[in-house]
């Protein structure tokens, strides 16, 4: 009996590990990512100098973020309920949404392999990055108020 | 029985004479001559502003095209809204499926009036009661640079609407009731000029107001809650309250424009729905059209949320 319940709360265990809580978790990955691209948003809008070091640094992070995207995991079926604003055409075209999410990876790896030399360099890629948010947003986001 | 064939009389004069009077009101008014003198020869440099302010290809480009595909004003977006299904039509230059036979007058009468070559009422999903307010300058030059994009084949399908809605001619006197070249907003004396110009360009060829106004009943923007958000026409969600007691309350002038050029927010979430389109199109504005948009939304009355709070946590 004793090992019963003991195995009983370490399925428990294991269970609540692997599902921890997908939308806390994916809401963390966003805020991250929006903080990143922050930074280098203020370097576009000349509120802070141009130094190609700290904005590479910045843009290997959001590349590391962008890499630990996955739809799977983050959005398994279900978590559409709960304080999310996920939209339900997530699970329609997981697909689609997978295929938003890697051309990010994609326009960061390059912004990465080709560092921008100034201000207006960052801007073209930084213009190519946040068109993909709004990308994603436009159809797998509902706006709840 | 004398009464009640008289009463019956009678309510066949007062019903005639409503229905006359219903028809008569509810007629297609075209544009009267004067305001199609001041059309002129339009400028299609200057149009491109306008057709970016006004978001055309946000309904009336092929759904999904990318690109220089936005360009093709094939039409075929579903609109689906409580009144049903709206599908914006092709207004490409092809002249047998779009608007490539139209002339200038013709163009006018649509984007001010509502009306269409054909003497029909547009439905106000085409949103004219905002563009009634737009300059016939700005008209002209519209039509000039829309004579510069291509003509694509086929039409698009019809809207798809129940009963009263699949009257056109009721339209007639909806616009009596909600169509009118006046601002929404009367700003003081001593507004800066650019808070003005911004109001130009949202209340008129921006329509904003179409969708972050709440509508009443009969579908006109409820004015006491102007920019105050509403619950999507099309769609799920909430438009968001712009005001400045809305969401963007904490925004700076310069927050404002710099969202509608990178589509960025000051806390660095991103622009979203159907938001998207209209970002990029005002992406394609001067940094002084953004500007003035952004003072003019610093200067609109504050109102509360035209929307419910969103449902606790549970």
């Amino acid at each position: 009996m004793r090992k019963l319940v003991l195995a009983i709360s370490m399925l428990a265990f294991a269970g609540s590990a692997a599902f921890a809580d997908p939308i806390k978790d994916r809401q963390a990955l966003m805020k991250e990512r929006g903080k990143l691209a922050g930074q280098l948003s203020k370097v576009v809008k000349g509120e802070e100098d141009f130094d190609a070091a700290a904005v590479l640094t910045t843009l290997k992070s959001l590349q590391a973020n962008a890499e630990r995207f996955d739809a799977e995991t983050l959005f398994p079926a279900g978590s559409d309920k709960g304080d999310t604003t996920a939209a339900p055409k997530i699970w329609e075209d997981m697909a689609g949404f997978k295929a938003v999410g890697d051309k990010l990876v994609t326009d960061v790896k390059a912004a990465v392999a080709s560092p921008p030399a100034d201000a207006d360099a960052l801007k073209a890629q930084l213009n190519k990055i946040g068109g993909d948010c709004g990308t994603c947003h436009q159809t797998y986001r509902i706006k709840k108020g | 029985m004398r009464w009640l064939r008289k009463l019956i009389g009678a309510v066949v004069v007062l019903g005639g004479a409503g229905a006359v009077a219903g028809w008569a009101l509810s007629a297609p008014v075209r544009l009267d001559a004067a305001t199609v003198a001041q059309l002129g020869p339009g400028d299609a440099a200057k149009g491109k502003r306008i057709f970016y302010a006004g978001g055309c290809t946000s309904c009336h480009a092929k759904p999904g095209s990318k690109g220089d595909a936005r360009l093709e004003l094939a039409g075929g977006l579903e609109l689906k809204t409580p009144f049903g299904i709206f599908v914006p039509p092709n207004i490409s230059q092809d002249p047998k499926d779009g608007i490539g036979a139209w002339s200038e007058e013709d163009f006018a009468n649509a984007m001010l009036k509502g009306v269409s070559p054909s003497g029909e009422h547009f439905y106000p999903a085409f949103p004219y009661a905002s563009y009634a307010r737009m300059k016939p300058a700005d008209i002209a030059d519209l039509y000039a640079f829309m004579k510069t994009l291509p003509a694509v084949a086929g039409k698009a399908p019809g809207h798809k609407l129940g009963f009263p809605f699949n009257i056109r001619r009721g339209i007639g006197l909806w616009k009596r009731f909600y169509l009118s070249p006046e601002p929404v907003i009367a700003l003081p004396g001593g507004t800066p000029d650019k808070a003005l110009a911004g109001r130009y360009l949202v209340e008129g060829p921006g329509h904003c107001g179409e969708c972050h106004t709440p509508r009443d009943f009969a579908g006109g923007v409820k004015k006491a809650e102007w920019l105050a958000g509403a619950v999507a026409a099309a769609g799920s969600g909430v438009v968001p309250n712009i005001t400045p007691q809305g969401g963007t309350k904490d925004w700076s002038e310069a927050d404002i424009a710099n969202y509608l050029e990178t589509g960025f927010t000051p806390d660095f979430d991103s622009v979203g729905g159907a938001m998207v389109d209209v970002q990029r199109n005002m992406a394609q504005l001067t940094a002084d059209d953004r500007a003035a948009i952004a003072a003019y939304l610093k200067a609109v009355p504050p109102r509360a949320n035209g929307y419910p709070a969103r449902k606790p946590k549970s």
